[in-house]
């Protein structure tokens, strides 16, 4: 009879433990790809980056299990005889980077003002929620790729190269705010309401202090979920500007720059230029998201029950 | 009769403001042109001695101040023109509204695909939650946020163009012109080339409709009348379809409709990966040749395309449900 009880669960749990297991993969994932992006100067046999390092005489070398491929180029060259492996290590650390970097710019706006419109209320509250709805209606994708098309048309693609990075960061960075702030606001709303801002409150503490030694440390869980799914938007946008070549020039290749630099060279037959790096972007992208998913889980009991 | 004076100061009051946005769309417009452009480039090119370049801008007004200069730029906006394109030496917008057609096709193709797939499946992953099915729906759908749009396109391209051989990989192969417009549509090799762009289209938006089909249902089956419905000896799909999804489909328009700048920016992307000549293929051109007036153009276009689908949605919202109005009007 027992056991008839234990039936309906089993497959609930099965369930459970493959969704772990699959957040454990990611993570692991995560942090070989992170790991080797921090340490890309150590490991790349190459420095992509140093148009002297290489020579287009070994330009188009396949990957080393296909014929013709040379071993002293694992995953093969581009059309330039950069070593792919070398490029895509350091195009996931100029990925990561601005994904993180961009994730930090969001935060930084988007909570101080959701706690603010949050805790305070009023006037503060519905001038923060309508610029948040008026930012968010513009769609980051799109802003992103008109302020890097303005830039790229008004100082030439030469001169963009030079701030790529900070621009792309700050693009993105400035666009997604809203996302931060509202769920800043929501979690405060629910914080401050709460008995113990009333005793801190009681015992003099100041506006100030409550904020940031009281509800900020207890909303800090939907804030860090949802600063991993934001991590993941933010690098499939800086892949995607790059692919239309907005975001990183050819000669400081992002994934998304090298994606596109082996499109035209995939129907020539050199497919590892496009497909490799192309499996490293998707493979981080989906760990991330899984990532995010089970944080999602763990961190909110009510989600766990339903 | 106050509902009907409401909804009335809802939509006049919603125009406004759509009108409000399309000027600060065109003053934007106006500065980018004066900051990047040189008009006199769109004329007579850059090998004319400076005197003859200064008689021709005092001429065209160009040594005007800009208060001046904007307003007439928003005059022959009004009238429909928006200058001069360098590359093509025709009006601009005429350049920008005969690649519409192609983006528009694109757009209606997957359009198609989502809704098609997506009210299905959303509404099967609501009602049968802990169905294989729908675990392996809603894990697709994970796999399917997760890859970027330009990638399924190249992965598809790879597949069923470069390994199969059974579909195009480039262009829109052959039109048909109606006069104004050039359709894709009325021939077999037009939908064949519009199959693969389409599908890569839909698949990005895919994922988030089946997800908001399926959270409106369930939101929805959890109401009272639901249960009525079924008590009352309504046939599950009778309950499913006609009652619980014809709510769940008021707030996927407006959300539908806060897609409509993501969906240009992907449309942007997928145009990009399949060559397919349309508005967002043009503007990547106009920016590699740093073709200001078509870039600013396409800007107007695209933000006037942004504001009439982001009121008909509001006013369709409207129509589908009156609480909105007073909302809106308080």
């Amino acid at each position: 009879m027992s056991l008839s009880a234990a039936q309906p669960r089993s497959p609930m749990f099965a369930a459970f433990a493959a969704e772990r297991s699959g957040a454990v993969l990611a993570g692991v994932l995560l942090a070989i790809v992170a790991v080797a992006a921090v340490f890309a100067p150590l490991i790349a046999p190459q420095d992509p980056f140093d148009l002297a390092s290489f020579d287009i005489l070994d330009a188009e070398l396949p990957p080393v299990w296909q014929e013709g491929g040379d071993p002293r180029f694992v995953l093969g060259t581009d059309a330039q005889g950069r070593d792919l492996f070398s490029a895509i290590l350091y195009g996931a650390r100029i990925s990561l980077l601005v994904g993180i970097l961009a994730v930090m710019i969001q935060g930084a706006i988007g909570i101080p003002l959701g706690l603010v419109a949050g805790y305070f209320g009023g006037r503060v509250d519905s001038i923060v929620t309508r610029l948040a709805d008026i930012q968010l209606s513009l769609s980051t994708l799109m802003m992103a790729i008109i302020v890097m098309a303005l830039f790229r048309a008004g100082l030439g693609g030469a001169a963009l190269s030079h701030f790529a990075v900070p621009l792309l960061v700050l693009v993105i960075g400035l666009a997604e705010w809203p996302i931060f702030a509202r769920t800043a606001r929501a979690a405060t709303l629910v914080e401050a309401s709460k008995d113990y801002i009333c005793a801190a409150r009681a015992v003099g503490s100041g506006d100030r202090a409550i904020v940031q030694r009281h509800i900020l440390p207890n909303i800090h869980s939907p804030l860090i979920v949802i600063a991993t799914t934001q991590v993941a938007g933010a690098i499939m946008a800086e892949a995607a500007l790059s692919f239309l070549g907005l975001g990183m020039p050819v000669t400081k290749p992002s994934l998304g720059t090298l994606i596109r630099s082996g499109y035209d060279l995939m129907f020539a037959g050199a497919w590892w230029v496009t497909v490799l790096p192309g499996l490293v972007l998707i493979g981080v992208l989906i760990a991330v998201n899984v990532l995010g998913d089970a944080l999602r889980d763990w961190l909110d009991p009510r989600r766990r029950a339903g | 009769m106050t509902a009907f004076a409401s909804g009335a100061a809802f939509i006049a009051r919603r125009l406004a403001q759509a009108i409000l946005v399309m000027l600060a769309i065109l003053v934007i417009a106006f500065a980018v042109r004066q900051s990047l452009g040189d008009p006199l480039r769109e004329i007579m090119g850059q090998s004319v001695p400076e005197t003859e370049r200064a008689a021709l801008r005092h001429e065209l007004g160009l040594d005007a101040p800009w208060p001046v200069q904007l307003a007439r730029y928003l005059g022959r906006a009004a009238t429909g023109d928006l200058g001069t394109s360098i590359i093509y030496k025709k009006p601009t917008v005429e350049v920008v509204l005969a690649k519409f057609p192609a983006s528009f096709e694109l757009v209606l193709g997957a359009s198609l695909i989502v809704l098609l797939l997506s009210l299905p499946g959303g509404v099967y992953c609501a009602v049968r939650p802990q169905s294989v099915g729908a675990r392996l729906v809603l894990g697709l759908s994970v796999l399917g946020i997760s890859v970027p749009v330009f990638l399924t396109g190249i992965i598809l391209i790879t597949v069923f163009s470069v390994w199969l051989g059974w579909l195009p990989a480039f262009g829109r192969g052959q039109t048909v012109d109606l006069g104004f417009w050039q359709t894709g549509l009325l021939t077999r090799d037009g939908l064949e080339h519009l199959l693969l762009p389409a599908l890569t289209l839909s698949s990005i938006m895919l994922p988030l409709f089946i997800r908001l089909v399926r959270g409106a249902m369930l939101d929805e089956l959890g109401h009272d009348y639901v249960r009525t419905a079924r008590a009352k000896g309504a046939s599950p799909l009778r309950v499913w379809i006609y009652h619980a999804l014809r709510n769940a489909l008021l707030p996927l328009v407006a959300v539908g409709g806060l897609q409509a700048g993501t969906l240009i920016a992907y449309t942007l992307l997928t145009e990009t990966v399949f060559q397919w000549p349309g508005m967002g293929f043009l503007f990547l051109e106009a920016v590699t040749r740093a073709d200001i007036p078509v870039i600013t153009t396409y800007l107007v276009l695209v933000g006037l395309l942004f504001v009439v689908v982001n009121t008909l949605v509001d006013l369709i919202s409207l129509a589908l449900d009156p609480r909105v109005s007073l909302e809106g009007a308080q």
